[in-house]
């Protein structure tokens, strides 16, 4: 009898109601889509571009003699490395006949935009109130939420391993000398990208 | 009481029974198998095996049933000297995935309407 039981547990589906089973299976269905959704979806091509616009940046920047140019040049490369990882992500999206609109890839987009938004009001902020000192640090650590968050509805594994390097090395920045912030935003932007795009790129295609 | 009366006499009222089933799609691995394959043109062997979170020798046992009952038809290349291998599903498999969608959605309408 207790072996009987025993083997009853082991097999909840032998007891599962026929509707009750339905339900879970339509369940796990749903949520396999969605998953398989962005499964290759994020650029590595992409990711690899914002790594050299953001070394490029690091260089430019580093020649600014006032803090507001340096941080015109910091914007302005954000923007540039936005615009092309959304039109790689579009692309390769495209191509694998996914919606950048649908899904976990939505959730995915507004994970790892959602923080920067907020570290550009933050930026602002720091810059009306004229210190920009911990700004590296913040961008880093935010973006490395973003990265974490997003990357959760990714099933390319290393994503969140990015986004968890991005936040160590911004909490690195922040308790560090003042004058390390552009190279630590050239290591984080600009080196981390470039090792994380090149193994995006072999493994999951650009 | 009564609702639990009204759920039995649901489960005896089902359109099909389990035996109709496709047992083809009704194990878990090949229900996601094909579910991810009909969102997507194609996945890799390793992109599904994260997916569901499953050893390589699952998969492989799975997806070949799969392919012999002509669900998915598998891909092999090479990428420099690596072995790459993809699956696509194929029209029968859309259309069995889509008859096994309708069958559970029948069920579940039915529990609903007693």
């Amino acid at each position: 009898m207790k072996s009987a039981q025993r083997h009853i547990r082991t097999n909840p589906e032998l007891e599962e109601p026929l509707h009750t089973r339905a339900v879970h299976d339509l369940r796990f269905i749903r949520e396999t889509i969605e998953a398989a959704d962005p499964i290759t979806a994020v650029p590595g091509l992409g990711v690899l571009a914002m790594g050299v616009i953001a070394l490029a940046a690091a260089l430019l920047a580093e020649l600014q003699p006032s803090a507001e140019r340096w941080l015109a040049v910091w914007f302005s490369a954000a923007m540039l490395a936005v615009g092309i990882f959304g039109i790689t992500l579009w692309y390769k999206g495209r191509s694998s006949g996914v919606s950048l609109w649908k899904g976990s890839l939505r959730r995915f987009v507004l994970s790892l935009f959602t923080p920067m938004g907020a570290g550009a009001l933050l930026t602002t902020a720091m810059l009306l109130a004229r210190n920009l000192q911990p700004v590296p640090g913040m961008w880093l650590l935010l973006y490395g939420t973003g990265v974490v968050t997003g990357g959760a509805y990714s099933a390319i594994r290393i994503v969140p391993v990015m986004g968890i390097c991005f936040l160590c090395l911004g909490a690195l920045t922040l308790f560090s000398p003042a004058a390390w912030g552009n190279t630590m935003l050239a290591i984080g932007f600009g080196g981390l990208h470039v090792l994380f795009g090149v193994v995006i790129a072999r493994r999951y295609g650009g | 009481m009564a609702h639990r009366e009204r759920v039995s006499d649901a489960r005896v009222q089902v359109p099909k029974p389990a035996e109709e089933f496709d047992s083809l799609i009704h194990a878990r691995v090949r229900m996601g198998v094909v579910s991810a394959l009909a969102v997507t043109d194609s996945l890799s062997f390793n992109d599904l095996k994260a997916l569901l979170k499953t050893t390589d020798g699952n998969l492989s046992v799975h997806a070949r049933k799969l392919e012999e009952g002509g669900y998915v038809e598998c891909r092999k290349s090479f990428e420099g000297r690596v072995p790459h291998t993809v699956y696509v599903l194929t029209e029968a498999g859309r259309k069995a995935l889509g008859r096994y969608l309708d069958h559970m959605e029948a069920l579940i309408q039915a529990v609903r309407d007693h």
